[in-house]
């Protein structure tokens, strides 16, 4: 079994990236493997409650996100630095257990991964 | 040493598209080998068979093309990203009712399970254009 981290980096509805990095870890769980899922720089505003994509006719990553917990993706981080530096906390943000992570420890759980995948 | 690479960017519009292509050349030739390139994103548009760029510029799917016939390089774009940006092969064109198909070939389309089979199998996996 591999340790696989993925990293989602860019705000919800700009690019198609942080839809393709769920779609990514979804798929992967399928196989088995040691997942994890860290957010940071602006990929933290994907985890603000009370989407309301509907008006700009997108899925709501917020919604989206849930589907983490179903595919029993339990790994989910997020770069605590990130969070402070966009005037964010955590009870904005839709998981309760995400872990927030100073930089040290993000450098710890990158330096004990196999493989990183950066969107 | 075993890579696969990654490729998220479109071609002509960004410059990590040609930074694969070298990188992939590179490890070659550097007595490396490639397990799988895997296309995800905007980096579909490297396997259009379509694409025509002015005669003084690389043609990128061309050159993927060339590489991995000679190589032997498995190159896998992704169903998901590939349809909605209107990249298809004959099975996907017929099955969608679209008038023609455009995948370059030997890229093959598949799932994101490939990519996840690589980060599995290879020392090390290569992401370019995020």
């Amino acid at each position: 079994m591999r340790k696989i981290l993925f990293i989602s980096r860019k705000s919800p509805y700009g690019t198609s990236a942080p839809r393709e990095a769920l779609d990514a870890i979804l798929a992967a769980s399928a196989y088995d493997q040691d997942l994890s899922l860290l957010f940071m720089d602006d990929g933290v505003f994907q985890l603000i409650k009370n989407q309301r994509s509907k008006k700009i006719e997108q899925k709501s990553m917020e919604a989206s996100l849930q589907a983490l917990e179903l595919y029993g993706i339990d790994n989910i981080y997020c770069q605590e630095e990130s969070l402070v530096s966009r005037g964010l906390e955590n009870t904005d943000l839709i998981f309760d257990k995400i872990k927030l992570l100073n930089n040290q420890a993000i450098n710890d759980l990158m330096a004990n991964q196999d493989q990183l995948i950066s969107f | 040493m075993l890579f696969s690479l990654l490729v998220m960017s479109a071609p002509y519009s960004s410059q990590s598209s040609q930074t694969a292509f070298s990188f992939a050349k590179t490890l070659l030739s550097e007595g490396h080998q490639i397990h799988r390139v895997f296309f995800y994103g905007d980096g579909i548009h490297n396997a259009s068979s379509l694409a025509s760029p002015p005669q003084d510029e690389i043609n990128l799917p061309i050159q993927w093309k060339h590489l991995a016939e000679q190589k032997n390089i498995d190159l896998v774009v992704c169903i998901a990203a590939s349809l909605r940006r209107g990249l298809l092969n004959e099975e996907e064109a017929r099955r969608h009712e679209k008038p023609a198909a455009n995948l370059e070939s030997p890229f093959e389309i598949s799932g994101l399970g490939q990519l996840l089979e690589a980060a599995v199998v290879s020392d090390r996996l290569i992401t370019f254009g995020t």
